[in-house]
Formats: structure tokens, C-alpha cells, sequence
């Protein structure tokens, strides 16, 4: 409960210019206590905010990796209330943001989860399956909550949809950098300026890039791009070959590259 | 014989609500937002498409010189003494590929085409809709490739090899429970992926909109034909029109036509698996509560955190814990009496009407017999069954659940 509301906003200003490293982290892998160690391990190793993901049945945006993940922190018992536990325990010193398919969370109940997430320490939520204005009355929800809603953007957003898919935003945009689904790929895209220079013209927010990003060299290449960096599926392998240790390693490589 | 036109597929709108896409509350587009554009382009061609007479008539054509429709009723004297009842069946057994399927995918292929898209990518749990979506790729010349759960290949290896005969890639899905869900989630990841180059046929009416009102227009066919031929061939409409619901296509398609006639019951019978006091059942619509699953809000199959639950049944094709949503407005308005039987009862209707009849059901459609035959009805009973789809595919199935050697 260190950040007041709107932390994503304060944390953005602290930091000027630099480039942010986001790292998604799927709650509860791999089992509750080494995932709060791992939550704790990248503010510690320069990330500057993290992403917590809600575990489901079916994450069908996902790739092999959080597939895994996922399956595991299943097995291992992860649900809506344990997410929060986790949450609440880490006590972070950077902002936390909730990744979530949204049938856990209606499951659970959306107005009580936003209050729960806030009361848990989150500082926004990011709803994989919920494209702006899908849902009016859970986005209102959100809305009037004081989590930030994080929006994703992809690169078969037009530019009549574009507009819509960052209204009532808060926090920052988040860019699917490509096509396809969450994962580890050799390359950043070549357009990544131009996509990012698209969002800039919709919204003073700052951008985030995120899907495929795995290496120091290529989250280098993504932060001369965009304010912010997200890596997942890299970190995760890391955390499951190499352990909590691991994973703040590469985690401190990946925020070398992205601060510069 | 009445055929597709625009007037019978406009005052199905009544139903709908276009601007958003839902039936009731249910339905929605609640997808990734790499979808959202692919979702707005289908539902744009397709609101083209619906008002042009040239769409309708080369379908018709297609419908006509290629599957074989109209498809016949057929009485079935025999089990219609067994039951109590006059019992007439809708044979959508006999479309080419032994399906109602191919009613949808020849519909969404022209729209593929319209969409410049030459790629075409399905899911599939009987096999039945990966081989009526293999058979139109044929067709037309596209590339097609189908997800279909691991376990579900093995159960349905036949039609595995059917869908391979006609040029497809057909690729094993091993995540999950390696059925339909899966087969779908893998589709799905396939779409994000290529959704530029690539149109997903989706086989029932599940899935974001525009999915489920268009999957539903192209099976109004069956109903519309039923209809007619009711009136022109018995002298009266049924008093119970009955089908299967998985995903909910072939029920959609047929009851579609008699949701005005206020006085015909209609009944979707769900799959109850081992039974419903076990978990193993797929009764979505009798056992699950709404959710958000496969890019609509429907009844479905989840545990208290919200997780899906897998479903069971003995039919592939019924093994889905989702449901359409259009179902679950119709159960919620009370228009639609669900049900559901356990995989031992339609076993036995698969053998009732293979021995009674002369005619092998797929292990589907032989739920909505095997409810039929649950009771004693009242002599002026005339029951309607949509008969979606012929068995010959589960065969070796049932050889091995009978302990019989072929």
C-alpha cells in the first residue's frame, strides 16, 4: 500500500525521460510463495512497474510459455482471492497492474473486485478480452473505480477504431507490438516507430510496447520506440529454468538496456 | 420448396439486436483487440452480403446442386409405434458430408471470398465441421486448416482421414483437455495470428459476434424447409420440434423457423454425459451459469473461481462447456425447453433407430431421439427431430464402448 491513487501517473512522472521496464509476472507461478519472491525480485532488480497476471482456463491470447504458466499456477490452486493475497503481500514499491482474462473477475464480481484489487494495493487493470466499449457497464465499473484501465492497441487497429480503443484510458497504452499471440520471437518490428507515433496522435499517454520483446538488445530496440517495455514469457522461462534468481538477472540486463 | 431469400433472413432480425451484437444480455464481442477489426470487416461483408440477391442465389445454387437440399422429412413409422407418437425426422443426415455443417460453411466461404481471404481455418470436435469446411475449401481452391483436439482425433479418425483426402491440414491439439475447447482456443490463437491473410470458419453459433447471427442465418434453412414441408407434406405443424445442442447450430438452424408459432414446444436436448450428478456431463444450459468464454457472454461450464469446467460427453461434437448465446436468451425467455440425456441413452436411441429405422444417427442427433423416446407420449403428439447428422463416423466408437470387435 506504498503508492496513493493514480501511482502509475506519479511513477511516469518520476520518471522524466527514461523509458519504463513492465515485466509480466502470471501470479502464482511457480507456486505462491516463489511468485511473490519473483513480484519483489524485479522492483528490486530497476523494473519500474508489474504486471501481475490472473491465471484462466483458456488463455487464448497466450503462447506456449503462459499457457504453462498459467496451467501450473492453476494446479497449484491460484483463484481471484489468492491473486489478491498476493498482491496485497507484496507490498510493492512499484505500481502493480492486474492482467486478467475478464471471466475470473466477473466470476468473482466486478464492483468488488475493482474495490478488492484497490484495497489490495493494485494501481490498475489490463482486461485481455474486453476491446474498448465491448462493455460498457464493466468499463464504467473500472472507471469509477481508482484503478487505472490500461487499453491495448494492436496493429490492426484502424484508424477510425483507434480513437475509440484509447478513450477513457488511464495510465498508459499499451501497444501490441504485432500479430499474434503472447511469446518469445526474434525480431522487433520494423514499423515500430510509426506505430507508436500513430497512438501519440490520439493520446498524450505514454506508450508501452508489449508480445514478443525477449532479449536486452531487442527491449533496447522497442524503448527507443515507446515509453515503456514489456516483457513476459522471456521472464517467465528464466523464472522456471533459473529461479527466482534468474529471473531477477535477466530482469536487471532487461532494465539496463531499456533505461539506457 | 421455399429457398433462402432476403426477406426470410431479415424477419429473423427481430431477434437481434444489430447495433451490439446481443440476444437479450448474452453474446457481445469480447475478444482481443487484434480481433476487433477482422470481427467489423466480417460483420460489415456480411451486412453486405445479406441484401444482395446475387449472395443469396449463388448460395441457393450451391445448396442445391451441390449438398443435395432440400433435404427430405421422413416419417419413421416403427420408432413412431415405439414412442406413442408420430415421429418425423428432418434429415439433414443427407447433405453431402453427412451433416447440417456444410450449410454454414458454404455460406461463410463466399463471404471468405468477398473478403479476399485465402485461407481458411476451422475447429473441430466430431470432425464433422472440419470435414464441411475441408470439402469447401476444395471447392474453391483455399488453403484450409483445422484444429481438432488430440483426443477427438482418435475418437473420430475417420473423418481425420477424410478431411486429409480433400487437402487439408488437420493439426493435433494437445493442450487442455484436447477436445473442442481446446480445438477452438488453438483457432483462435491461430486468428490473432493471421487474421489478415485468414478467415475463421467457426462451426456452430458460439463465438463473438457476428459468429452466432450468421452461423444461425445459414442454418435457417433447415427450419425454413421443415416448416414448408410440415404444412405441405403432414397438413399441420409439429407440436414438438426437438434437436441436440452443443454449441447450438443444428438447433438454432431448425427452431429459427418456429419461434413465431407460439403453440410448437421446442426442445434442445444437451448432453448429460455419465449423468448429471456427476461432473462428467456438457449440460451447459441445464448445469452452468453465465460467463465470458470463446469471445461472447453465455451459460457456461465454470467452477466458483470462474475457471472452465471440461465437459464430457460421449459425442464429440456435444463435448463443449460453452454454449450460443442466442440458447441461453432463449432459455432465459422461457421460448426453449432444455434437456438433457446421459451418454447411455443415446446409445440405446443410436441402436433404436439404427434397428427400427434403417437409419444410423450420429451419436449427436441421436440425444434429441433419445429424449423422445424417454417417455410415453400422447398419440396426438407430432414430434419434429432434426436428424443433424448421419453415423457412420462413430461406428468404431460405439463398436468399442459396446464391446464389440469389428
Amino acid at each position: 500500500m506504498s503508492e496513493p491513487a493514480s501511482s502509475i501517473k506519479a511513477r511516469w512522472r518520476a520518471l522524466g525521460t527514461s523509458r519504463a521496464l513492465i515485466p509480466y509476472l502470471t501470479a502464482g507461478f511457480p507456486d505462491f510463495t516463489r511468485s511473490l519472491e519473483a513480484i519483489r525480485a524485479v522492483a528490486a532488480a530497476g523494473a519500474d512497474f508489474v504486471e501481475v497476471g490472473v491465471p484462466f482456463s483458456d488463455p487464448l491470447a497466450d503462447g506456449p510459455t503462459i499457457q504453462r504458466t498459467t496451467q501450473a499456477a492453476l494446479e497449484q490452486g491460484m483463484t481471484v482471492p489468492r491473486v489478491l493475497e498476493l498482491v496485497r503481500k507484496a507490498d510493492s514499491p512499484i505500481p502493480i497492474i492486474i492482467m486478467t482474462y475478464l471471466n475470473p473477475v466477473l466470476s468473482f464480481g466486478m464492483p468488488r473486485f475493482v474495490e478488492a484489487a484497490r484495497a489490495a494495493g493494485a494501481a490498475g487493470v489490463l482486461l485481455t478480452d474486453l476491446p474498448a466499449g465491448a462493455d460498457p457497464a464493466v468499463e464504467q465499473t473500472v472507471r469509477d473505480s481508482a484503478l487505472d484501465l490500461i487499453r491495448l492497441v494492436a496493429p490492426t487497429t484502424d484508424d477510425r477504431r483507434l480513437e475509440t480503443a484509447v478513450s477513457g484510458a488511464t495510465g498508459f497504452v499499451y501497444l501490441i507490438s504485432r500479430l499474434g499471440v503472447t511469446g518469445a520471437r526474434d525480431t522487433v518490428p520494423a514499423d515500430l516507430d510509426a506505430q507508436v507515433r500513430r497512438i501519440r496522435a490520439v493520446t498524450r499517454l505514454p506508450v508501452a510496447v508489449g508480445f514478443g520483446i525477449s532479449t536486452p538488445a531487442q527491449a533496447a530496440a522497442a524503448a527507443r520506440a515507446a515509453d515503456g517495455v514489456v516483457v513476459g514469457s522471456a521472464l517467465l522461462d528464466a523464472l522456471a529454468q533459473d529461479g527466482v534468481a534468474g529471473l531477477e538477472r535477466l530482469t536487471r540486463d532487461l532494465a539496463a538496456a531499456v533505461h539506457g | 420448396m421455399p429457398t433462402c431469400s432476403r426477406a426470410d433472413v431479415n424477419l429473423k432480425d427481430v431477434m437481434t439486436n444489430l447495433a451490439t451484437g446481443r440476444f437479450g444480455p448474452y453474446g457481445g464481442r469480447y475478444v482481443p483487440e487484434t480481433l476487433m477489426h477482422a470481427l467489423e470487416e466480417l460483420a460489415g461483408v456480411y451486412d453486405t452480403a445479406r441484401n444482395d440477391s446475387r449472395f443469396w442465389a449463388e448460395l441457393e445454387a450451391l445448396l442445391k446442386n451441390y449438398v443435395g437440399r432440400p433435404t427430405p422429412i421422413t416419417a419413421v413409422p416403427r420408432l413412431s409405434a415405439q414412442v406413442g407418437a408420430s415421429v418425423i425426422l428432418k434429415r439433414e443426415d443427407l447433405n453431402h458430408t453427412g451433416a447440417h455443417k456444410i450449410n454454414n460453411t458454404l455460406g461463410q466461404v463466399l463471404l471468405a471470398q468477398r473478403m479476399h481471404k485465402r485461407r481458411i481455418i476451422a475447429e473441430s470436435g466430431a470432425g464433422q465441421h472440419g470435414v464441411a469446411t475441408a470439402t469447401v475449401c476444395a471447392r474453391f481452391g483455399l488453403e484450409c486448416v483445422v484444429y481438432m483436439g488430440e483426443e477427438d482425433m482418435r475418437r473420430q479418425r475417420l473423418n481425420v482421414y477424410r478431411m486429409e483426402l480433400m487437402g487439408a491440414t488437420v493439426v493435433p491439439v494437445t493442450s487442455g483437455t484436447r477436445t473442442l475447447k481446446d480445438a477452438t482456443n488453438e483457432a483462435l490463437r491461430d486468428w490473432v495470428t493471421n487474421v489478415t491473410t485468414t478467415h475463421y470458419i467457426i462451426g456452430s453459433v458460439v463465438g463473438p459476434d457476428p459468429f452466432p447471427r450468421l452461423v444461425r442465418d445459414f442454418q435457417s434453412v433447415i427450419g425454413r424447409e421443415a416448416r414448408a414441408q410440415m404444412l405441405e407434406q403432414i397438413g399441420r405443424l409439429p407440436s414438438t420440434v426437438v434437436a441436440c445442442v452443443g454449441g447450438g447450430s443444428n438447433a438454432m438452424g431448425i427452431f429459427s423457423a418456429f419461434l413465431e408459432d407460439k403453440a410448437v414446444r421446442l426442445v434442445g436436448v444437451e448432453a448429460a454425459g455419465e449423468g448429471m450428478k456427476t461432473q462428467r456431463h456438457a449440460a451447459t444450459l441445464a448445469a452452468g451459469r453465465p460467463g465470458v468464454f470463446h469471445g461472447s457472454l453465455s451459460y457456461l461450464l465454470q467452477d466458483g473461481d470462474g475457471q472452465v469446467q471440461p465437459a464430457h460427453s460421449v459425442s464429440a461434437g456435444l463435448d463443449y462447456p460453452g454454449v450460443g448465446p442466442e440458447h441461453a436468451y432463449l432459455k432465459d425467455t422461457g421460448r426453449v425447453l432444455y434437456e438433457a440425456v446421459t451418454d447411455r441413452e443415446a446409445l440405446d436411441a443410436f441402436a433404436a433407430l439404427s434397428r427400427l429405422e434403417g437409419i444410423l444417427p450420429a451419436l449427436e442427433s441421436a440425444h434429441a431421439i433419445a429424449w423422445v423416446m424417454r417417455a410415453k407420449r400422447a398419440s396426438d403428439e407430432l414430434i419434429l427431430i432434426n436428424l443433424s447428422g448421419r453415423g457412420d463416423k462413430d461406428v468404431a466408437m460405439v463398436a468399442e464402448l459396446t464391446g464389440a470387435t469389428l
